[in-house]
């Protein structure tokens, strides 16, 4: 007995005809949050866009970008040390026991240093700040979204790209490369710490081993990167919280997708630069 | 607003900042505010349809009407907020329909605008949000602007609440303030948005009095948006009432109470 044969003939007949909506309907699903993200990418370009406009003219808001400057910058800055020390501190462990199987030990503070100022300073100074910053900012502008201050800010004659997204977003530009410096610092320390404790060696010789073979390009590179990831986040996040809709759940949606977004731009970037880096820095 | 309704407007230079608070409030007693054949609508919803008010200097105007009918719209249009799809907005004699930013923002320092619930900068001090404004676009030093926040805070009788900030405060109490910064670069036109929507009926009527006193010792034109009809008969000279998208009626309280329209009446009834 065929397949066929099993179905009953009813279903078939109302098959045949659907064959052209069902494939309407798989089209259409496809293509629907294609054409979202389309939409907010040329969204997001538009706003971009009013955030430079706005920022060539005076006045250009000094107090207010020291203000986020000391919110984005000084009150992450425990946080970012907090991760980069407990990073510092299991990367030492897991890479002695590794090292020693090779018979490399005396490589471990040149091998920490280096993957702690090249890759993970940088990448998890840019996702906790996504976490903590973005989610501060879509929420911040989302709130206000919805209680009519940004109307109320546009209504007293104040730019609000200018007032509210721009100083926010130099802001996180400026500072992801001091927390950064934070995290490699505080990832060296509890490394050799960590390192110290198991196999007692000075701090100096750790550094002087550790530092060895690194050049001005080791510090510049890195340093770019998180130039690249303050933008995004500063960016993604304002955006997001200077278009939220509906209310109290419309802030929650934009400091969730304030995160989720500049979290996934900044491990992308990041995927983008190091290869950009490798090819003008090899 | 949607993000390219705003660039039509932030596509401009950025505003100028004028040396001293010049009163803009009215040279002759002419037309403060005047809508013609103003149309809007936000996809297939049409709000406005053609609607045609003037609002004359030293006169409050009330604009009534069911909830989602455009009255909130109708404000945002004259302050610049939203773009109307057709018709025109004068205002002391300006046409503010397609005016750039700097434009704009010359004709915004003439209005104030109390939302409906305030809109207060949270992260700010009740001081700081009437100094916003005053910082901006004049040239006042702080002893000069701290002197003005305590005169606008003592004209609403909230002087002693300086440092507080939003959240410390009551609704009412938020109103006021929102009411103070309205005031603060000497408005000839005064935009209200709903001022004793969720108020008891205690506040509501200081709140009222508040708009008249002011109202008559800065000789603005006013238009309040209200579903309150006890509120609009007390601060308005006229009323209008805003039903399918144009001005229903428009006349005294005692006109509206005449009126044989059955809209007209079932509205007054229910607000009686």
């Amino acid at each position: 007995m065929s397949h066929n044969a099993s179905i009953p003939h009813r279903l078939i007949s109302q098959d045949v005809p659907q064959a052209p909506s069902l494939m309407r309907a798989t089209l259409s699903s496809l293509w629907s949050p294609f054409n979202g993200f389309l939409e907010w990418f040329g969204e997001l370009g538009i706003f971009a866009w009013q955030v430079m406009r706005a920022a060539v003219r005076r006045p250009f808001e000094g107090r207010e970008l020291l203000r986020q400057l000391d919110e984005i910058g000084s009150k992450s800055l425990p946080l970012v040390a907090l991760a980069g020390a407990a990073i510092g501190a299991v990367l030492s462990l897991e890479s002695r026991s590794s090292l020693v199987r090779f018979g490399a030990k005396s490589m471990l503070p040149a091998a920490l240093v280096f993957s702690i100022i090249h890759e993970t300073g940088p990448i998890v100074t840019g996702l906790v700040v996504s976490g903590r910053v973005g989610a501060g900012i879509g929420a911040e502008l989302g709130s206000m979204k919805v209680t009519e201050q940004i109307d109320a800010i546009e209504a007293s004659g104040v730019n609000p790209y200018k007032y509210l997204a721009f100083t926010r977003i130099v802001a996180c530009i400026l500072m992801l490369p001091l927390l950064t410096l934070a995290a490699d610092l505080f990832g060296i320390m509890f490394g050799w710490i960590a390192d110290t404790l198991i196999d007692p060696i000075s701090f100096t010789k750790f550094i002087h081993h550790g530092f060895g073979g690194t050049t001005f390009s080791d510090f510049l590179a890195p340093t770019f990167r998180t130039l690249v990831f303050g933008l995004i986040i500063g960016m993604i996040g304002c955006f997001q919280g200077m278009r939220t809709r509906g209310g109290t759940a419309g802030v929650g949606l934009s400091a969730t997708s304030s995160v989720v977004l500049s979290s996934l731009f900044v491990i992308l970037a990041d995927v983008v630069l190091v290869k950009l880096i490798l090819v003008f820095f090899p | 607003m949607t993000l390219p309704e705003q660039q039509i407007l932030l596509d401009m230079p950025e505003s100028s900042v004028t040396p001293t608070i010049e009163n803009s409030g009215p040279k002759s007693d002419g037309q403060a505010v005047v809508l013609r054949g103003l149309h809007k609508s936000f996809g297939p919803q049409t709000v406005l349809n053609g609607v045609n008010l003037t609002v004359n200097s030293g006169d409050t105007l009330a604009i009534l009407g069911r909830s989602g009918t455009g009255k909130s719209v109708l404000l945002k249009l004259i302050i610049g907020l939203q773009q109307p799809d057709s018709g025109s907005i004068l205002v002391q004699g300006q046409e503010i329909t397609g005016l750039d930013l700097q434009a704009m923002n010359e004709i915004r320092k003439k209005m104030g605008f109390l939302f409906q619930n305030a809109a207060l900068y949270d992260s700010l001090t009740v001081e700081q949000n009437i100094a916003f404004p005053l910082k901006r676009h004049t040239k006042m030093t702080k002893s000069e602007r701290r002197d003005r926040v305590k005169e606008l805070l003592a004209s609403v009788g909230m002087e002693g609440d300086l440092k507080k900030k939003p959240s410390d405060i009551s609704g009412g109490m938020q109103k006021r303030v929102g009411l103070a910064r309205a005031l603060a670069l000497k408005p000839g036109v005064l935009l209200l948005d709903e001022p004793t929507a969720g108020l008891d009926p205690i506040t509501s009527g200081e709140i009222d009095e508040l708009i008249l006193k002011l109202q008559e010792e800065n000789h603005m034109a006013a238009i309040v948006v209200t579903h309150d009809l006890q509120s609009a008969k007390t601060i308005a000279d006229r009323l209008a009432i805003l039903h399918e998208g144009n001005v229903l009626i428009e006349g005294g309280f005692e006109d509206l109470e005449k009126s044989d329209n059955k809209f007209v009446m079932e509205f007054m009834k229910r607000d009686s």
